[in-house]
């Protein structure tokens, strides 16, 4: 028997603000978390504008000597996971701790540590090679420290399905929860990929927009003169619950997960086939998993990446799937605001979603000034928008071709 | 600085501990919060530093700061 699984808690770190409050004040209010990229000098790059952490103090999470042993993506783990459990007041004890476990993605974990610790090999040879180059590289080392943290001895994992990986850990998690191998689980996504290898690598793909010039105006999602995308580093986190375990011990219920669905392509290995079939698929499959109809769904926060297939093909399977209905819906796509967080994407976008649910404001497509004609519904162009939501979708698609989505519905408080 | 002066320092930034804590009978593992890679850590910075190079067998002993600097001592770093 399936039992139903509530969002208790939220934990974030991101291009907008170092907290969920001050991201979904500064999402709400349009801005763009988007600018030149401080990490390394982009002088010989194509791209060298990010999305990237400001202002955060590692050490309110880690100490001086776990900060040195620990990628950027391990500490901004901890960070989100802190924040979530303490909003979800999540109190771990001998009772309870087998039955918290930790799904926490990353497309490519420890990427800067691994560049740094590479160039050290070269220039000082195999024995000046740290004994923490391992822990603080391996991707599932988020959902592992985190563990370790708030002393969760549950299922742990890390999903690594490129932009999906949030998503799936998500759902996932939500499974886990669902089926009965636990009744609470922190789960999300998590990447701090802006290296030179990273940016590199995405500019040789030309994914990347190049708009260096103007870097809050460069994520364009479903706008003509889109570019790629803008990529950004953080991590989102949601505390999930079964539900009666929640209710029983007063915490306060944000929404309900009630929808997971996943796909591949198998079509190629970035690219995703004409009206992106398996997406729409994917969406399907969610509607069914929550048992609702599609006319059901109010919002989408969509993929939106701003890539020129993305957000084409994505536009067509939300038509394919809602048909008539896809004229009323509400999508935006924050990645206009927050640019393209990888791994972390999913996480965060859950939150877009949940808050949505809980606020009734829909967040905005900021950059949507020249509306592409292959892209005709409502993005929600400019200016986050006061509208009641009782369900809402959201999509990621990553590379591989792999494509989660995950629905979550307004908590009443009925059984 | 002498050699003593300069091990507690390396001890100190490597593990985050206080000069207070650094006394010689102090062990890594129970006194100063040292897990097994932080002292490989530890001793790595320590050759680097003091050019000196400690093989696997030696580093069996090196339990209390005492044992670093008697051990840099033999070795004759300065």
């Amino acid at each position: 028997m399936q039992r139903r699984v509530v969002i208790t808690g939220l934990g974030a770190v991101t291009p907008l603000g170092n907290t969920v409050a001050e991201t979904w004040e500064a999402v709400c209010a349009g801005r763009s978390g988007i600018g030149p990229i401080t990490k390394f000098d982009t002088s010989a790059f194509a791209t060298k504008i990010a999305g990237e952490i400001k202002h955060f103090d590692p050490l309110i999470f880690v100490n001086r000597k776990e900060l040195r042993r620990l990628d950027d993506f391990i500490v901004y783990a901890l960070a989100a996971a802190e924040m979530a459990a303490a909003d979800a007041a999540l109190v771990v004890g001998d009772k309870n701790a087998e039955r918290l476990g930790v799904y926490i993605g990353s497309a490519i974990g420890g990427l800067a540590t691994l560049e740094r610790e590479k160039e050290s090999l070269i220039r000082s040879g195999p024995g000046k090679v740290s004994p923490f180059v391992i822990p603080s590289v391996l991707a599932n080392l988020g959902a592992g420290h985190v563990s370790i943290r708030l002393g969760a001895k549950g299922p742990i994992n890390c999903s690594t399905t490129a932009c999906a990986s949030g998503t799936c850990a998500i759902g996932d998690a939500f499974r886990m929860i669902a089926w009965g191998y636990a009744d609470a689980m922190i789960a999300g996504g998590v990447d701090a990929a802006v290296t030179p290898l990273s940016v590199a690598g995405f500019n040789a793909m030309r994914a990347l927009s190049t708009r260096n010039e103007q870097p809050e105006k460069a994520s364009r999602p479903f706008d003509s003169r889109r570019d790629g995308f803008v990529i950004g580093e953080g991590c989102g986190l949601l505390v999930l619950e079964e539900m009666s375990v929640a209710r029983q011990r007063g915490a306060r219920i944000y929404a309900e997960i009630i929808g997971y669905g996943l796909t591949s392509d198998a079509y190629h290995m970035v690219a995703p086939p004409p009206s992106h079939e398996g997406a729409a698929r994917c969406m399907r499959l969610a509607i069914a998993d929550a048992g609702i109809m599609p006319a059901e769904v109010d919002y989408i926060n969509a993929h939106g990446t701003a890539t020129s297939l993305n957000d084409r093909y994505e536009t067509e399977a939300i038509k394919a799937v809602f048909q008539e209905h896809s004229r009323k819906l509400a999508i935006s796509s924050t990645k206009s605001m927050l640019g393209h967080m990888l791994g972390a994407a999913g996480g965060i976008e859950a939150i877009m979603a949940t808050k949505t649910i809980c606020t009734g404001v829909i967040p905005p497509t900021i950059n949507l000034d020249y509306p592409d004609p292959t892209c005709d519904l409502d993005y929600v162009p400019h200016q986050a928008r006061k509208k009641e939501v009782q369900v809402a979708m959201s999509n990621t698609f990553g590379f591989g071709g792999v494509n989660g989505v995950l629905i979550f519905r307004k908590y009443t408080g009925e059984q | 600085m002498e050699l003593e002066g300069k091990v507690i320092e390396l001890i100190i930034e490597q593990l985050n501990v206080t000069r207070e804590q650094c006394v010689p009978e102090a062990s890594f593992i129970n006194d100063l919060g040292a897990d097994s890679l932080d002292l490989m850590e530890l001793i790595m910075e320590m050759e680097e530093q003091f050019g000196v190079s400690i093989s696997d067998d030696e580093l069996q002993n090196i339990r209390t700061v005492r044992n670093v600097i008697d051990f840099l001592r033999t070795s004759g770093a300065k």
